[in-house]
């Protein structure tokens, strides 16, 4: 334990210390970061075996919020956006998890890919509200009542976002090990036995489903102040495609593998942007499919084996 | 709203629910068989569009028969289902079967992502307009307004005979037997001699003919832009859930009720256009959830 506890600290401090290195690093991280957190909710869902193709629908909703009350508010005070956006976003998860926590597989995917493409072309056309296209920006916001320069307010972003991830990093991990958690799990492996053991395999679910919303509206708020915008983009499917691609890569076994695979994926991203241009999409898929079929478990996956590896041998040494 | 207006709806409708039935019925054939939804079925939709704006445009340049526009779309369309069809089904799928859902569909939806990728690299992002095989087949009056036979006649034309050319298949002939054998039970097909992987692929070509056909056809009628495949997966996908995944007759219903849906919001409340689809589906899926025309599956334990 006190090892898992030292590896937080050393990471934690590397993060905060990594933008002293190069001015980019640190707009490159916190969207990398906040990109994790949208990937830890759709890690949630896949401990009960369920892909969601949609759930950037939860990540726009997070910046649009964000959005609005900044339009609404001349930029609006940081902690309560942060909580008011991820509470609206809760609201909204609960409402299409009522709906879509019914279905497994492939209608589970499906259907959130139905409303997140729905919600994509409701930001489009209704142009006068949402800006269509273009998005709305969102304003620096001001933090606990203290109006900060551009500067320092994107080092209290940075600060902010990683103290989010490892607050809800070590969150879900509890919640994941917690009978709820393991009740999710065994949605995977047998639902019909969990149904006759008297649990609610909808309920786990859309508890699941409604942590999966908070989550990703996180990533999206963040995104939003980090980039001072929020446009329909956010709920694109493609973006989907990106958080159930990463969360494949980095690994479905472990909380870590959310953010892991987020920081390798949007470093991949940076030198494949540049080699192939026009063709980072067909990189992507390519990648998946290789994942898929030769490493399903993702980085996480092997890191555990490998742990577990070496744990054997010195039972093994022990003996 | 006038009777005008209402007919004009209504002929809409119908072309649109052929269109989108010669997709759907093509993913929910792979679907009854292979147990694999094919998220790239909108791709291939794509596909189908472009190889045959390619063609027709080809025709013109060289100075051929306009007329030559109608097999040219048909030989987009199969030529589209072959290649892809055959490759998507042997290089990927036949590794993947075994897998567990999730993966599979992640698999489908990967071959999406690079489909989509290739298609935007080989036509770029400028939109397509073939208007010719419309024009050709001139319009026909009814109440005073004109319509293009293309869309009032040819494409609901096409439809049914895909329909009761399907039926025929799958009911009359050996090989639409053996194609029922295999879906029935997989298994005891293969006990008796069936070769399973052979079905799958000629299956997945027919499918994906099918989506590339729909494509073809709808070309002429509309201009041809990135993301047009995406916006079909879904719909067909709600056409198909709707009516029940594997069900045939059920998606042609289905469709006409949701392109019927869809043309009449355009006239009624064109905001909600986009949205029809999916009400219809979720009105649907709520009452139930297995779809309209499916028996549900007994659970297992």
């Amino acid at each position: 334990m006190p090892w898992r506890a030292i590896l937080i600290i050393v990471s934690a401090l590397c993060l905060l210390a990594a933008p002293f290195a190069a001015g980019w690093v640190q707009s490159f991280l916190v969207l990398a970061i906040a990109k994790g957190l949208a990937v830890l909710g759709i890690v949630v869902l896949l401990q009960a075996g369920q892909v969601s193709f949609g759930h950037a629908i939860f990540f726009a909703i997070g910046a649009y919020a964000t959005a609005f009350i900044s339009r609404a508010m001349a930029g609006g005070e940081l902690v309560s956006l942060l909580i008011v956006s991820a509470l609206i976003a809760g609201l909204v998860g609960l409402v299409i998890g009522l709906f879509v926590v019914r279905y497994r597989y492939i209608f589970f995917s499906m259907l959130n890919l139905a409303f997140s493409m729905v919600f994509y072309s409701i930001l489009e056309k209704f142009f006068h509200l949402t800006g269509g296209s273009d998005g709305i920006r969102v304003l620096r916001p001001s933090v606990l009542g203290v109006v900060l320069e551009r500067e320092s307010f994107e080092r209290l972003l940075y600060v902010v976002t990683i103290l989010c991830a490892i607050g809800f990093g070590l969150l879900v991990d509890r919640y994941l090990k917690s009978p709820l958690g393991q009740a999710l799990r065994a949605i995977k492996s047998n639902e019909t036995r969990l149904e006759y053991i008297g649990v609610s395999a909808r309920r786990v679910l859309l508890v699941a489903y409604v942590v999966s919303a908070v989550l990703c509206s996180l990533g999206g708020v963040i995104t939003a102040l980090a980039q001072g915008l929020a446009t329909p983009e956010y709920a694109f499917w493609i973006r989907s495609g990106e958080f159930v691609f990463i969360a494949i890569l980095g690994g479905a076994s472990h909380v870590a593998g959310a953010f892991v695979g987020a920081l390798a994926f949007e470093g991949i991203r940076n030198f494949a942007a540049i080699l192939f241009a026009d063709g980072w999409q067909m990189v992507l898929g390519l990648m998946l499919i290789g994942v898929v079929l030769f490493a399903s478990e993702g980085i996480a996956g092997l890191w555990v084996k490998l742990t577990a590896k070496t744990a054997a041998q010195k039972s093994e040494a022990a003996q | 709203m006038s009777a005008q207006t209402l007919a004009l709806a209504f002929f809409d409708g119908v072309a649109y629910a052929a269109l989108v039935f010669l997709v759907a019925v093509g993913l929910t054939l792979i679907f009854g068989v292979m147990r694999i939804l094919n998220v790239a079925h909108g791709s291939l939709y794509a596909f189908g569009a472009y190889a045959s704006v390619s063609l027709v445009t080809g025709i013109g340049l060289m100075g051929w028969s306009p007329w030559l526009a109608y097999p040219a779309l048909a030989i987009a369309a199969a030529l589209v289902g072959i290649v892809l069809g055959t490759a998507i089904e042997t290089l990927l799928l036949q590794r993947i079967y075994a897998k567990e859902e999730a993966l599979q569909l992640l698999v489908t939806f990967a071959v999406f992502m690079v489909l989509e990728n290739v298609q935007r690299l080989i036509w770029g992002v400028q939109p397509y307009f073939i208007g010719e095989p419309v024009q050709l087949l001139g319009n026909i009056s009814l109440g005073g307004i004109e319509y293009t036979a293309y869309q009032t006649l040819l494409l609901p034309l096409i439809a049914i005979l895909v329909l009761f050319g399907l039926r025929l298949f799958l009911k009359g002939t050996l090989a639409g037997q053996i194609i029922l054998a295999v879906t029935e039970d997989r298994e005891a097909a293969t006990a008796i001699g069936i070769n399973a992987k052979k079905v799958f692929l000629i299956t997945f070509i027919i499918g994906a003919s099918l989506a590339a056909l729909g494509g073809a056809l709808a070309a002429p009628t509309t201009s041809i832009l990135p993301g047009m495949g995406t916006d079909m997966i879904v719909l067909s996908f709600a056409v198909a859930a709707t009516a029940g995944l594997g069900q045939i007759e059920g998606a042609a219903l289905t469709a006409l009720l949701i392109g019927l849906g869809r043309s009449f919001a355009v006239y009624l409340a064109p905001e909600f256009e986009v949205l029809t689809p999916y009400l219809i589906m979720v009105l649907v899926l709520l009452v139930r959830p297995q779809g309209l025309f499916a028996r549900p599956e007994a659970r297992r334990i």
